[in-house]
């Protein structure tokens, strides 16, 4: 696949300008009910060591048998991720010794993974995108967790993540900045979380990424990388690249040379350093797994799968663009979260007129909504107001029964104290004046009341704004503005 | 009612069936037995109460007429096979008093089937040798002996405490374990016959792994018949073992006696190494003669990559072997040699846990999988095994049913005699038989006369994928003009 690769933001050094050149290994949980290779639930939060099996405690004469869901989620994703999907790949064992590790070896996917090259569109500041170069998705068990604190001489060992999959979804060298990248794992996280093949919940490890990170005079030769491991947050992810491009320009500035070597992000301190250098690096001994036969299918299985794949970002957002008339940026807004695109359909499913409201449920849902969850910290998925209530209110307005200011009040009430819009508008009196013979008494009155303003107004036709806000006024908000306008352009004759 | 432990399986099922004696009788003249024979070292545990316990279960059964193929047949079980809350060791020391709380699949179809457990029997350690001299349990010594001399002679390996016990009527039948002869090799050594059947047609889950592509259980007894009655047993599909096959098991034991008119048996020619021993000769002659005089045509068959089988498994086996026994680390179960850090609890639990032999393979297996050794040993060993594969498909393509070879190139050997100083002395024992595990075929391994000096010899009997049923009728032909061996009891 021909990937077109975006410039980053360059970083000054004292010899000019350096660009930096990051590749990303994200490891991402598979969504499914029992582990990659044995029955054992994937639970997140049990008792330690109980989700375990015999096959994860690597007992004497186990053996893995694959989960066929994993291997349906995998495929999911591969196709979500426009990538060709392998018709037969291998597992093959990763040999180490690790407390973690009870086989010894992890099972995991080395010369042919499941998945091959794809691609994700990434949306950048200023409506920009960049297209980011997919090179495999493997599947792979997890590890289990060491607990240090248990003990002051010991170390404590909890198998509930060892054998639950893993994605291991690798990027092809094309991020140029810590903006891309961050905007990389933020498209990918959605994806996932769109087909439902990962929960994307970065605080429970469920995404998990190694970012590896070079830097070169841009168009020059690539340099040394580093690999910054086990990243689990986005912002992590973009102060970690920044740090580690500039200390390696700062030791190549200073004559020195990279050492490749994996490092961790230290988030006290906003630093990486050294874990292990390359060295020490592992021969892990790969070879193909005798107790596992080869996955294969067919090409209609993936056909059948690919057939009932969801609506993905992408997708959505042209859809929103085109139908319903949204800029880019709204609706980029809105799909980036599954939760938040899932809002606004149900809003737009409320909507009598979508045509005619579509574009102002959006804006209602990214401006009020969304500007009044933040603020008050809530999530979209405890929302005060229900899609159904945001339905009703952008529906009063769209159908004239009420102003957009009069909606604000409706909204804060809504919020406050619940309620069906409709209901509120009829038992409050909020419902717009559009009876013309009384907004006409108002009009006349006002004009019968101010001959001065009468007369400002006809020499200069833009002060008939101070009429309109004395009507609105005396009408508490609730003439309709465009039969006002339209009376006091009559009246004034202007 | 010492007599009963010398009958056959099929006599016995005749005698329980016929209510002339019980299982619990017949289970306790084989305890008898075992308590008698402890100076073989066969069996490595002795359950004599489970064993009972078995026995009157069944023999509930059998009153209900409901007793299984298997109903009331005392067995031994290799110490590789699971067996839930009895110590199950693979006679290394890294598993120390390991119980398993499951139990192999194998042996839950033999009991499911009403067969009775005896006890665990001795193995080489994790099944790695070829004289049963690796356990930590201490070498099996054979029954049979040179005549005039007291020399203790080794059962074969790695089944050797399967084989033993069997020859020596201390059980009926055996579990056993073949990932480069060690099923045929040892039933050669002790005159019992063994199988080793098509890879995946037995399941593999809960037998301690040795090397996952190759090991296969199968049984060890003292007829064909038998061997096929155990067969019928233990095959099977198991969805916990993604290697094993989905195909109906057949009533093996229907094959008995079947004619093999017509049968056409290859003779390869690449078998017939230099400075072979004239009786090894002689008897594969004479086994070939009892094939054609059945009615069998002979064909001199070519099988053109055979030499390079033994140096292509010695890369292969040890490969897997050092990463299926890389969870023997000390941290969840078996030996702990506690250490000040992680690293050197490995590395004491390790070294020991396991022996020398185990080492020997730990490392070579490691050798050949590391980075810039993979391409040029375990590569190229995988490429050989596929060549090994397709002599035997062009073999077999050629209309050829079966394949005859001598199960080894010599009779027993003593305790201590072998590989002392070049542990590649004793991997030449498996010259015949490993070319079957790397191609996933089945073979059988038939007593079919005596050396000089009174040892038994084998033939063994190579057949198409999951064709287990010609093997029995080609094997029973040699049972019947050969006859059979029992040693003279000195124990």
């Amino acid at each position: 696949m021909n990937v077109s690769v975006k410039p980053g933001k360059l970083i000054k050094g004292q010899t000019g300008d350096w660009e930096v050149v990051i590749g990303m290994e994200v490891h991402a949980q598979v969504t499914s009910k029992s582990k990659l290779f044995s029955g054992a639930s994937t639970e997140f939060g049990g008792e330690p060591n109980s989700h375990v099996s015999l096959v994860d405690a690597a007992m004497p004469g186990m053996l893995p048998v694959i989960n066929e869901e994993c291997v349906r989620q995998a495929v999911r994703t591969g196709l979500g991720l426009n990538a060709k999907i392998n018709l037969r790949s291998v597992f093959d064992r990763k040999n180490y010794f690790y407390a973690d590790s009870p086989q010894g070896y992890q099972i995991s996917q080395y010369k042919s993974p499941i998945v091959g090259e794809g691609e994700v569109t990434v949306e950048l500041d200023g409506g920009k995108t960049a297209t980011i170069g997919i090179e495999r998705l493997h599947l792979e068990q997890d590890a289990g967790k060491l607990l240090h604190d248990q003990s002051p001489t010991m170390s404590y060992v909890d198998l509930n993540r060892c054998g639950v999959a893993l994605m291991e979804i690798v990027s092809k060298p094309d991020i140029r900045d810590a903006e891309q990248a961050k905007a990389y794992v933020t498209k990918l996280r959605s994806i996932l979380r769109y087909l439902g093949t990962c929960d994307g919940d970065m605080e429970k490890g469920s995404l998990r990424a190694d970012v590896n990170v070079s830097v070169r005079k841009p168009g020059g030769p690539l340099g040394t990388r580093c690999e910054i491991k086990n990243m689990n947050s986005i912002n992590f992810i973009g102060q970690a690249i920044e740090y580690e491009a500039r200390r390696q320009i700062e030791i190549i500035e200073d004559g020195g040379s990279i050492d490749q070597e994996t490092r961790l992000f230290d988030p006290n301190k906003g630093e990486t350093r050294s874990m292990r250098s390359k060295e020490e690096a592992h021969d892990y001994r790969y070879f193909p797994d005798p107790d596992l036969l080869p996955l294969e299918f067919t090409q209609a299985y993936i056909d059948e799968l690919k057939a009932h794949l969801p609506e993905l970002p992408d997708q959505k957002k042209a859809r929103f663009i085109e139908s319903l008339g949204l800029s880019p940026y709204d609706a980029g807004v809105l799909v980036a979260e599954r939760e938040s695109a899932v809002f606004y359909e149900t809003v737009l499913a409320g909507l009598a007129d979508k045509a005619r409201d579509g574009k102002l449920a959006a804006n209602w849902v990214i401006n009020e909504l969304f500007g009044r969850l933040n603020k008050e910290g809530h999530d979209i998925t405890d929302s005060p107001v229900s899609a159904a209530q945001l339905a009703a209110i952008v529906g009063l307005i769209g159908e004239g029964t009420i102003s957009g200011k009069i909606a604000k009040d409706l909204f804060e009430i809504v919020w406050t104290e619940g309620g069906d819009p409709r209901e509120l508008v009829e038992s409050r009196g909020m419902k717009q004046v559009t009876d013309l013979g009384a907004i006409e008494k108002v009009v006349d009155d006002i004009i019968a009341a101010n001959p001065d303003k009468v007369a400002q107004a006809k020499a200069r036709p833009q002060l008939a704004a101070w009429f309109v806000g004395q009507v609105m006024k005396q009408s508490g908000g609730k003439a309709n503005p465009q039969a006002v306008n339209d009376l006091l352009k009559a009246k004034l004759g202007i | 009612m010492t007599d009963l432990t010398s009958l056959t399986i099929a006599e016995a099922r005749e005698g329980l069936a016929s209510k002339s004696f019980t299982s619990l009788e017949l289970t306790d003249a084989h305890l008898a037995a075992i308590e008698a024979a402890r100076s073989l070292n066969a069996f490595v545990l002795e359950t004599p109460d489970k064993a009972r316990d078995m026995a009157r279960a069944v023999d509930a059964r059998i009153a209900k007429g409901e007793g299984g193929p298997l109903a009331g047949i005392p067995l031994g079980i290799k110490d590789l096979f699971a067996t839930r809350d009895v110590r199950t060791t693979a006679c290394s020391k890294i598993l120390g008093n390991f119980v398993p709380p499951y139990e192999s699949t194998v042996t839950s179809q033999l009991w499911r089937d009403g067969a009775v457990m005896l006890g665990k029997l001795n193995n080489d350690e994790f099944a790695m040798g070829s004289s049963n001299e690796t356990s930590c349990f201490g070498p099996v010594v054979n029954p049979w002996r040179r005549e005039g001399s007291n020399t203790a002679l080794v059962p074969g390996g790695s089944s050797g405490g399967s084989a033993s016990a069997v020859a020596a009527l201390l059980c009926m039948g055996a579990t056993a374990t073949d990932t480069g002869g060690s099923i045929r090799q040892p039933a050669a050594f002790t005159a019992t016959v063994g199988v080793k059947p098509t890879y995946g047609r037995c399941s593999r889950w809960g037998i301690v792994a040795f090397a996952s592509s190759l090991d296969q259980a199968g049984p060890i007894a003292r007829t064909t018949r038998d061997a096929a009655i155990l067969m019928r047993s233990m095959a099977g599909h198991d969805p916990k073992d993604t290697t094993s096959v989905d195909r109906a098991v057949p009533d093996y034991e229907a094959a008995i006696g079947k004619s093999v008119k017509g049968m056409k048996i290859g003779i390869p020619k690449e078998y017939r190494l230099d400075g072979m021993p004239a009786e090894i000769e002689k008897l594969w002659t004479e086994g070939a003669a009892w094939l054609k005089a059945a009615g069998a045509e002979l064909v001199e068959v070519s099988l053109p990559h055979t030499k390079y089988a033994l140096p292509a498994y010695y890369i292969v086996a040890p490969a897997e072997a050092s990463s299926n026994l890389a969870r023997y680390d000390g941290v969840r179960y078996g030996l702990r040699v506690p250490g000040r850090n992680i690293g050197e609890l490995y590395e004491g639990t390790r070294a020991e846990g396991f022996g020398d032999e185990v080492r020997r393979r730990v490392m070579i297996g490691t050798y050949v999988l590391s980075a810039g050794y993979y391409d040029a040993y375990y590569l190229r060993a995988q490429k050989v095994r596929t060549l090994i594969k397709k002599d035997f498909e062009d073999c077999f393509a050629r209309g050829v049913n079966a394949i005859l070879t001598p199960a080894t190139p010599s009779a027993a050997f003593g305790v201590g005699e072998k590989g002392g100083a070049d542990p590649v002395e004793m991997y030449l024992n498996d010259i015949f038989t490993v070319t079957v595990n790397m191609a996933g075929l089945p073979g059988i391994a038939v007593p079919a006369g005596k050396d000089a000096q009174g040892l038994p010899l084998g033939l063994q009997l190579i057949g198409r994928p999951f064709d287990e049923e010609t093997l029995f009728s080609l094997g029973e032909v040699v049972e019947q003009a050969a006859g059979r061996f029992t040693p003279t009891r000195w124990w």
